[in-house]
């Protein structure tokens, strides 16, 4: 057992967990923040995508104690009060989301992909979504209203980013 | 904006889901909760000796590790498969005993022989691997031609040579006169591949057992909480139907998957009962593999012979069918009423005959996925549609039209009727949407950076809204395939939907409240959809089929029929009017004509007062309704996909892919196109990428998403999407189906577009590169690019 303190969606939590206890578990199981998925047992599907000091990791890729003193952003974390972030807002209107177990994870890298590619001003293009989310797989929407989804944000987090400044 | 029928709504479900609100079985958390892991047979024939359990029971936190006999000896009953298939010549199938934890024999890898219940997860997984099994391998069989071949591996006793029946629909004399007198026959041998359903979410349930009530609670990821239950009580005795709740929350996809009661839901509720701890069990991904029902697997001939002229004269049939180790619960009905019943395809054919031989293997149970005997017919028809157009030298196209029912209602000869369609029209809309005039110049610039491009159709129809109970029953089926409805008026005016149909993506909260909000002249806000628990909702059968509309949404709409009439009769009571002049619009219900009207929530509060109703009538609005269909629908269309091959390396890109689908009335535009765009991608999966591979002595090497290939983003195109609507006559809102169309016309359209490029129709699925690069070789001059 160790000790683990990190912040997760702005709160300082910190619980004793066995040292094997991967993120996604930490999250789900210790913080009941069951929003992160797991869908898969080799980190291929990407449900459990969560930020973590700024950038996306596959929660079920890292232990819980190797990230002391992280900030880890999950789903739960990313809407501004009742306020949705525009990736949220754009899987709604594209109806990029139909069972919503992807859903959690395809944001997530969404938001991260917007974030990488504004940062280096580079165009986030529809073939450059696509590449971008070959770690994550969706059964249920065949992926045309995702990539319209991410597009669609990228613009109003652009519009976010230019206000800001 | 509208939110009626044919609106384009953003669904009501989507703010759980976005916000990581969403409820799925493996969020649900008991008091006093338990783990089970399963200890799974590593052979895929063995007889087992012996269970030593001793090693993981010393381990502390270990609750229990249980085993077959005991399960066996609590009463607990075997797996069956509900729906009974005779052979030809008269003769029942031939199920073998299927017991949720094995006794004396395994039959495939990943077959359960124990259970571990500790007190978390990763200690039941550690114990379930301290539990030695003594095995006695056998030889093993994993392919269902060598399943039928003498000498093979004897899976069940009951089952000799490994046949579970040998059947056979329409007319064969006929059939074989009209090709031996046909001017050209199309002879073609085609697989289809075996497929992992895969949704997202795995498998998982939570069983807890109260002792006081003798009461069980079980959440699972079901598609049909209602048919678990009734399975569960009624066949595998766990309780009977009153002390049993199951519910299914927010349920991660199914496509097929879901439907069936597995071992593993069973074993959590009786282990729920021997160890008084609620228990849970979530499926990892590799677990899923090896043990959700798989999909598809058939070993195909067939011939079809042509006039003169071009017209179908007959076509003949002859199918394998590999049904795994054990009869899943709809098995029996995917290779031969929702395959074999669908060989007409859209054409017009007096004789069709089709023999299905379905066979034990030491493999995963197979039952439907996504389509269900629906893909694989169409598969077969198309590609033999399509390499006789090569051989006759005729445009693929126009050899369909010459075929095409051009009338309805249509019986076909096996066994189907038909009811409504437009098959030119489809095939005209695809065609332009896809531009085909334009193919020839982009096969040219293909073909100036190397590329192969190559253009390929699929004409599909299908049968879903399953499906009237009497005709069912008389094929076997051992249940009805109606659905219910219970439409609740609360005295404030809002309403509650309670419906047998399940939702696993398919957004009923929303579509279900627009046909509501529609029909009383509300907003959607004020109705809500209330599914998938069998304490809240009365008795349905579930979601699969492409039946929530045709089926689900009917029965709401007769309800609603009930409630209607309630209103008018309270409403003319009131209003000093006749009911025949009351009308129903904009959130009133008013007297035709007149400036007399009452606010829908005041004839809401008018019946549940109960101050002032007509005499005799009951106070309170809520009506149910049962919908049994009159028939199935039959949703067609045609798909049209672009390839370009690069010859050098067979890598093959789907650049286009154009869909035009009538699927009758549509409640929903943007839910429907989802629902094409992800049966599309599935399609494509089983096209190109995906394959469930064992090896000859059934070890399962697909085990995990490093080796079996889901579709990823950059592996499928944006699509284009037509409709072309002809009404369903048999149901009162004109719905077809969309949930499966998809998965059924994406893949033969695929690969007549990849066959059409290399020039060999000699192509079987999934087109990986490989194969591709391989077909292209055997190719003495291929079209290579200069």
């Amino acid at each position: 057992m160790s000790n683990v303190t990190m912040t997760v969606n702005g709160k300082s939590v910190s619980r004793d967990v066995p040292d094997t206890t991967l993120l996604s578990d930490f999250l789900r199981e210790d913080l009941r923040l069951t929003g992160t998925h797991v869908g898969c047992d080799t980190s291929q599907c990407g449900a459990c995508v969560v930020h973590v000091d700024g950038r996306a990791i596959k929660a079920c890729t890292a232990l819980a104690v190797s990230l002391d003193g992280s900030d880890v952003t999950t789903i739960e974390g990313i809407a501004n009060g009742a306020d949705l972030h525009p990736m949220q807002t754009a899987f709604k209107a594209h109806h990029g989301l139909q069972c919503g177990f992807c859903t959690p994870g395809m944001i997530m890298a969404g938001i991260d992909m917007v974030n990488r590619y504004q940062a280096e001003g580079k165009a986030l293009t529809a073939e450059a979504i696509r590449h971008e989310l070959e770690g994550n797989i969706c059964r249920c929407t065949g992926y045309h209203n995702i990539v319209k989804a991410i597009e669609d944000a990228a613009g109003a987090m652009s519009g976010m980013a230019k206000a800001a400044e | 904006m509208s939110e009626g029928i044919g609106a384009r709504v953003a669904r009501k479900e989507d703010k759980r889901f976005i916000t990581g609100k969403g409820k799925y079985t493996d969020d649900i958390r008991m008091e006093n909760q338990a783990y089970a892991a399963f200890v799974r047979s590593p052979h895929a024939h063995a007889k087992v000796k012996g269970i030593d359990a001793s090693a993981a029971e010393a381990m502390d936190g270990v609750v229990a590790v249980l085993n077959g006999h005991e399960l066996t000896g609590d009463g607990i009953g075997n797996i069956i498969c509900g729906w009974a298939v005779s052979s030809k010549d008269g003769s029942p199938m031939n199920m073998g005993a299927w017991s949720a934890l094995a006794t004396e024999k395994v039959r495939y890898v990943g077959d359960a022989v124990a259970v571990v219940i500790a007190d978390s997860q990763a200690l039941a997984r550690l114990a379930a691997e301290a539990v030695e099994v003594d095995y006695e391998e056998l030889p093993a069989v994993a392919f269902a031609d060598k399943a039928l071949a003498s000498g093979a591996p004897e899976i069940h006793h009951n089952a000799p040579g490994n046949l579970i029946y040998d059947w056979e629909i329409g007319e064969e004399a006929a059939t074989d006169t009209a090709i031996a007198g046909a001017a050209h026959v199309t002879e073609l041998e085609v697989t289809n591949n075996r497929l992992s359903p895969n949704p997202m979410e795995p498998r998982s349930a939570v069983a807890t057992y109260d002792a006081a009530e003798e009461h069980y609670t079980l959440y699972t990821t079901s598609q049909n909480p209602h048919v678990a239950r009734l399975v569960l009580s009624a066949f595998y005795n766990v309780a009977p139907e009153h002390k049993l709740r199951v519910i299914a929350p927010d349920v991660g996809g199914g496509f097929g998957s879901k439907i069936y009661i597995y071992p593993e839901e069973i074993t959590c509720l009786w282990a729920s009962m021997k160890t008084g701890r609620s228990v849970k069990w979530t499926s990892d991904r590799s677990e899923a593999f090896m043990t959700d029902a798989h999909g598809r697997d058939h070993i195909t001939t067939a011939k079809m012979g042509f006039d003169a002229d071009g017209k179908i004269v007959g076509f003949k049939v002859d199918t394998i069918a590999n049904f795994g180790a054990y009869m899943s619960l709809f098995s029996s009905a995917v290779p031969t009423y929702l395959y074999a019943t669908l060989l007409s395809g859209q054409y017009n054919i007096s004789n069709v005959h089709c023999n299905v031989r379905a066979v034990y293997t030491n493999t995963v149970p197979v039952d439907a996925y996504r389509g269900a005997g629906r893909p694989e017919a169409c598969y077969l028809i198309e590609r033999v549609l399509e390499t006789a157009a090569r051989e006759l030298g005729v445009d693929p196209g126009d050899l369909r039209r010459k075929n095409f029912i051009q009338s309805f209602p249509h019986e076909t000869p096996v066994i189907m009727t038909y009811d409504a369609g437009d098959f030119d029209g489809n095939l005209d809309k695809a065609l332009a949407a896809a531009d085909m005039a334009g193919f020839p110049a982009r096969k040219a610039e293909a073909a100036s950076r190397g590329k192969l491009r190559g253009i390929g159709y699929s004409c599909y129809i299908e049968a879903c809204g399953i499906a009237p109970s009497a005709a069912v029953g008389s094929l076997g089926a051992g249940v009805g395939l109606w659905e219910s409805a219970e439409v609740r008026v609360n005295p404030v005016g809002t309403i509650e939907i309670l419906t047998g149909s399940h939702s696993h993506g398919q957004g009923h909260e929303t579509t279900f409240a627009q046909v509501v909000a529609e029909r009383f002249g509300l907003s959607i806000d004020n109705v809500s959809i209330v599914h998938g628990d069998t304490d809240k909702v009365q008795f349905g059968m579930g979601t699969y089929g492409s039946r929530s509309g045709a089926v689900g949404l009917s029965a709401i709409v007769k309800a609603m029929d009930k409630v209607e009439a309630k209103v008018k009769k309270i409403a003319a009571h009131t209003l000093e009017a006749s009911e025949d002049d009351i009308v129903i619009e904009g959130g009133e219900v008013k007297v035709a004509g007149t400036d007399k009207a009452m606010g829908w929530h005041e004839v809401g509060l008018a019946a549940y007062t109960g101050h002032n109703l007509p005499d005799g009538m009951e106070p309170g609005l809520k009506e149910g309704a049962f919908y049994d269909p009159v028939n199935f629908t039959f949703p067609s269309g045609t798909y049209i996909a672009e390839v370009e091959v690069d010859p050098d390396t067979g890598v093959t890109e789907v650049v286009q892919f154009t869909a035009a689908d009538d699927f009758g009335t549509i409640i929903n535009p943007m839910i429907v196109e989802g629902q094409v765009h992800g049966g599309v991608a599935q399609g494509i999966g089983q096209a190109m990428l995906e394959q469930v591979v064992y090896d000859e002595d059934g070890q399962l090497i697909t085990g995990s998403y490093m080796d079996y290939t889901m579709p990823r983003a950059t592996d499928v195109p944006f699509y284009t999407i037509e409709h072309n609507t002809t009404v369903c006559p048999n149901n009162p809102l004109g719905i077809k189906g969309c949930g499966e169309a998809g998965a059924i016309g994406a893949p033969p359209a695929v690969i007549n577009a990849i066959t059409d490029a290399i020039g060999t129709n000699d192509l079987q699925m999934p087109a990986t590169p490989q194969a591709v690069w391989s077909a292209l070789q055997t190719v003495k001059t291929p079209m290579a690019a200069e």
